[in-house]
């Protein structure tokens, strides 16, 4: 796929990741419907497969899961050019995606920070705690459920290996303190043979 | 509550450590840095007892933009201010990014290996797992709780059936459960 992008496209590209990034409450992946349909559908500076693999990439590696936004930019100025405009597209779909909502993040850290005494500051931090707790469980459950959507069967109960896994790799993490990457890898492994 | 003021208590020595530290933290993060940060953070260095990682992560939670970027910058300003925040951001942005984008470039030759796409799957099971136990490991930081057990364990799971079962939009489960889970701990707190 080859597109040309004016300075202007590049321009409408980072405003449309600023505003995705005030949005984006509950994580950057939220916002990714609304990114699938700005630059696949709307634009066509991406195409579907390129769409998917940058967010299967960012999940599978190391880090935050964000960077899947840095790698829908790669793609989008390899389209447009080659490696350069591809660096181009992470630095404004990463800025986009972080400038709004970190700087946001910080006045309000720094704000709370100052003020952790005051007692509706400390009600709200800590009238929070169980519904964190359970928004944790909850993002446990979605992936695991997104996830065994791409097995074998479209069932879930065809892909009970996955949920076992999930399960099983849960309670060890839980109860024990064995390193995570043997799990990961562990989980890998199981599914390069093709048992998940 | 917090106590920053305790000098006995562990913190990172200075902007480098803060750099140095979460990058390996982000490095070790497959699937989501979150267990990680909880694990090395809490467990291991004890920068942060249980209790303020749940303050802090409710905080990085609701506010816009990714959760574990939030949480990183939010680290880093307790101890240093602006610059910690800028260090403990870079640390944990940088080194990720020149990673996702070396497996970018290795990806694009082996995406249709069918072990490949089976080994994502595996991770992607494996990784589920491990933000669900860091869950279920926070829950005994609710027993210190001004709520109390009982009203925490409702409010958990009536959030839990609205994201996980119902698939509620995030801000209108966080501005209702939240209004009254802080309301409530507003009043408890009086007495």
């Amino acid at each position: 796929m080859s597109i040309t992008l004016q300075w202007s496209d590049w321009l409408a590209m980072f405003g449309h990741f600023l505003i995705l990034s005030l949005l984006s409450i509950g994580g950057a992946i939220t916002t990714a419907p609304d990114m699938h349909r700005y630059l696949v559908d709307r634009q066509h500076w991406l195409t579907d497969p390129q769409f998917n693999a940058s967010v299967a990439i960012a999940q599978a590696a190391p880090g935050p899961n964000v960077l899947f936004v840095a790698l829908m930019g790669w793609h989008v100025g390899l389209n447009a050019g080659g490696p350069l405009t591809g660096l181009l597209g992470v630095l404004i779909t990463m800025l986009g995606i972080l400038l709004p909502s970190t700087t946001l993040t910080y006045l309000a850290a720094s704000w709370g920070h100052r003020n952790r005494n005051l007692r509706w500051v400390r009600a709200f931090k800590q009238g929070m705690a169980p519904l964190v707790v359970a928004l944790l469980i909850a993002t446990g459950w979605i992936l695991a459920t997104a996830n065994s959507h791409t097995g074998p069967g479209s069932n879930v109960l065809q892909n009970w290996p996955a949920w076992l896994l999930t399960a099983i790799s849960a309670v060890i993490v839980w109860r024990t303190k064995l390193h995570l990457l043997w799990l990961l890898g562990a989980g890998a492994m199981l599914g390069w043979f093709g048992f998940i | 509550m917090t106590n920053l003021d305790d000098p006995k208590r562990p913190q990172p020595e200075s902007l480098t450590d803060l750099f140095v530290s979460f990058t390996l933290l982000a490095l070790q993060g497959f699937g989501g840095v979150l267990a990680i940060v909880q694990r090395e953070l809490v467990e291991k260095k004890r920068w942060m007892t249980q209790g303020e990682f749940i303050e802090e992560w409710g905080v990085a939670q609701i506010m816009p933009g990714p959760n574990v970027v939030n949480l990183s910058l939010m680290i880093g300003h307790r101890y240093f201010g602006l610059r910690g925040a800028l260090a403990a951001l870079a640390g944990m942005l940088t080194v990720p990014l020149v990673v996702v984008l070396l497996l970018a470039l290795v990806y694009a030759q082996f995406a249709d290996h069918p072990g490949v796409a089976g080994a994502l799957r595996g991770m992607g099971a494996v990784a589920a797992g491990l933000i669900a136990a860091t869950g279920l490991k926070l829950l005994g930081a609710l027993r210190n709780n001004p709520l109390g057990l009982p009203l925490c364990i409702t409010l958990a799971v009536l959030c839990f059936v609205g994201i996980a079962l119902l698939r509620l939009p995030l801000v209108y489960v966080l501005l209702g459960l939240g209004t009254l889970a802080g309301t409530l701990t507003y009043k408890r707190l009086e007495r």
